[in-house]
């Protein structure tokens, strides 16, 4: 027994807390690969279909608007039992690390979708008015203008998504989903032991320090708008 | 030739239809610097957005060398577009880009090959005068040097004119006249035409050889710039003018009054010079003429344009009647453009 103790290192399966950091990690990157993906077209198509006078693109942008209000209110506990049959039919089981994928990307990319949209509309209007004025097209207009100019904003959105998306993961764990959480939950609190609960709280704040640090790190980089 | 053809546009609004611009019709000549002046919300950057169908006009059309720019629509509008070159108040360069980069952009829209984009922007790099910085980026650019790079990068894919949106606008004097000097320099060496849009008479004077004046939607008054500023006709022209003629104004008012007071008997006239006039040497003529007129200058200043000087010059006779219209007379001789402005 550790009696409470949260010093007890002696109690901790080190093999076991590597290969639960390494799920919580593989989760979150290959989400938030997804998510940013999702979240730049949906993103995207709420930006373009904003200031249409066209009736039919107004019923679409305040559709796809109006289900990404609704996934970004749900709850994740939530939204993984409501996306239990989903989840099994499209991955096959509901346990393990790609088990949480599903909702751990559908409950992020609304989040990001709107941070995309807002980036899109922080650039200067006179700059996609220059690039129509030279004979752009639509689609150049997007890869020559949207994506670069509002890079350093997406980049930083993403950083945030990926931390919320940190804290998602240990969520899906606890309900069986692998990594960090689950470990955390299984081994620490219901076998009472509090260092590995400690343990993987420490490890969980050193991911997401890295990741913060990746993302300002980019930003500074590609921003050129003040040097 | 760009040929406006009653050209109109609305807008309808929350508040009601909003006419931006009402029944113009302007010819441009190929190789002319074209002003286009007029104070905000006269209506004349809706009007030149029309140019490269930013706008679509409510009624009229426009040519730009034979191709009706309001029938063109899809890959055609956007083909004539590379052919339009446009600079703006606020350059609207992208920030991401360098400057090289930025005057690739149109030729990479234009699907010009990798190879000919860097000969052909290196080329434009050093047309602008911005040799060296290549590959800054616009944040560390000043305002003149970044409304080069626009400036370049409209020249970019050969275009047939080039539109200038307000361009010195948000510079200050000096670098304005830096880039009018660069437009007017462009002009000559490509004989490109250019449509300038500005507020400021200053511009309009110092590079255009034809203007048009517009108030509320509507060219009021066009013509050559010196007959234009010789003979202004309406008032929002004089307006335009005496801003330009005179820059300080106000001060001379206070002036006139002040003289007014001092000399009651005294007469104020203002002499408008054009051309060589300003050359000849009309005061000492006066003086010599009628010895027995005092003559007092209250305030003078010549001004350049492409066509020749303008000055004006404000005196203050003080005599009899006599020596007084005689001195009037001779300047009505002179044929200077006289305006007595206080006559006791």
């Amino acid at each position: 027994m550790t009696n409470g103790s949260y010093f007890a290192f002696n109690t901790v399966d080190w093999n076991n807390m590597g290969a639960a950091t390494w799920e919580t990690v593989w989760m979150t990157v290959v989400s938030m690969i997804a998510v940013a993906i999702l979240g730049v077209l949906l993103g995207l198509l709420l930006f373009e279909t904003t200031a249409s006078q066209n009736v039919w693109v107004k019923v679409l942008n305040a559709i796809v608007s109006f289900l990404v209000n609704v996934f970004r209110s749900i709850p994740f506990i939530i939204l993984i039992m409501l996306l239990l049959p989903i989840t099994k039919n499209l991955v096959g089981t509901i346990i393990g690390p790609t088990a949480a994928l599903p909702s751990l990307i559908i409950s992020a990319a609304p989040f990001y979708a709107r941070m995309v949209e807002l980036a899109f509309h922080e650039i200067d209007r006179g700059v996609i008015e220059a690039a129509e004025a030279m004979g752009a097209n639509s689609w150049q207009i997007v890869y020559k203008v949207l994506l670069p100019e509002s890079m350093p904003a997406l980049v930083s959105g993403a950083t945030v998504t990926t931390i919320s998306l940190i804290g998602y993961t240990a969520m899906a764990g606890a309900i069986g989903a692998g990594g960090l959480g689950n470990l955390a939950y299984i081994d620490g609190f219901q076998a009472n032991n509090n260092t590995i609960v400690f343990v993987a709280t420490v490890i969980i704040v050193v991911v997401v320090f890295a990741f913060q640090f990746i993302g300002d790190f980019l930003v500074r980089r590609i921003d050129k708008r003040t040097l | 030739m760009i040929e406006f053809k009653d050209v109109t546009k609305r807008f309808t609004t929350k508040d009601g239809d909003l006419t931006a611009v009402s029944d113009v019709n302007l010819n441009i000549d190929d190789g002319e610097i074209y002003g286009i002046v007029g104070y905000s919300g006269a209506g004349k950057s809706t009007l030149t957005r029309m140019l490269n169908g930013l706008e679509t006009p409510t009624s009229g059309e426009i040519d730009i060398n034979g191709d009706k720019i309001t029938a063109l629509s899809g890959t055609d509008l956007r083909k004539k577009r590379q052919k339009i070159g446009m600079i703006f108040q606020h350059f609207n360069l992208l920030w991401s880009r360098t400057v090289i980069q930025n005057i690739m952009f149109p030729l990479e829209v234009a699907g010009v090959s990798r190879k000919e984009r860097q000969e052909k922007a290196q080329h434009l790099v050093d047309l602008v005068g911005l040799t060296g910085r290549e590959h800054s980026y616009p944040s560390e650019l000043s305002g003149g040097q970044k409304q080069r790079v626009g400036v370049a990068r409209a020249l970019a894919n050969d275009p047939e004119i080039l539109i200038s949106d307000e361009a010195t606008s948000a510079l200050d004097p000096q670098t304005t006249d830096e880039v009018l000097d660069l437009l007017l320099e462009i002009n000559k060496k490509l004989n490109l035409s250019i449509v300038l849009i500005t507020h400021e008479m200053h511009a309009i004077r110092k590079i255009c050889d034809h203007v048009a004046v517009m108030d509320d939607g509507r060219v009021v008054e066009q013509g050559t710039v010196f007959n234009v500023f010789r003979n202004p006709k309406e008032e929002i022209t004089k307006r335009f003018v005496s801003e330009e003629v005179d820059p300080a104004l106000t001060d001379t008012n206070s002036i006139v009054e002040e003289l007014i007071k001092s000399y009651p008997d005294g007469t104020i006239v203002q002499l408008v010079f054009h051309g060589d006039q300003a050359k000849l040497p009309i005061v000492s003529e006066i003086i010599h003429k009628f010895p027995k007129l005092q003559v007092s200058i209250i305030e003078g200043s010549i001004h350049q344009t492409q066509e020749g000087s303008i000055g004006s010059l404000y005196l203050q006779f003080n005599g009899d009647k006599e020596s007084l219209d005689g001195a009037l007379d001779l300047l009505k001789k002179m044929r200077v453009e006289t305006e007595v402005i206080h006559r006791d």
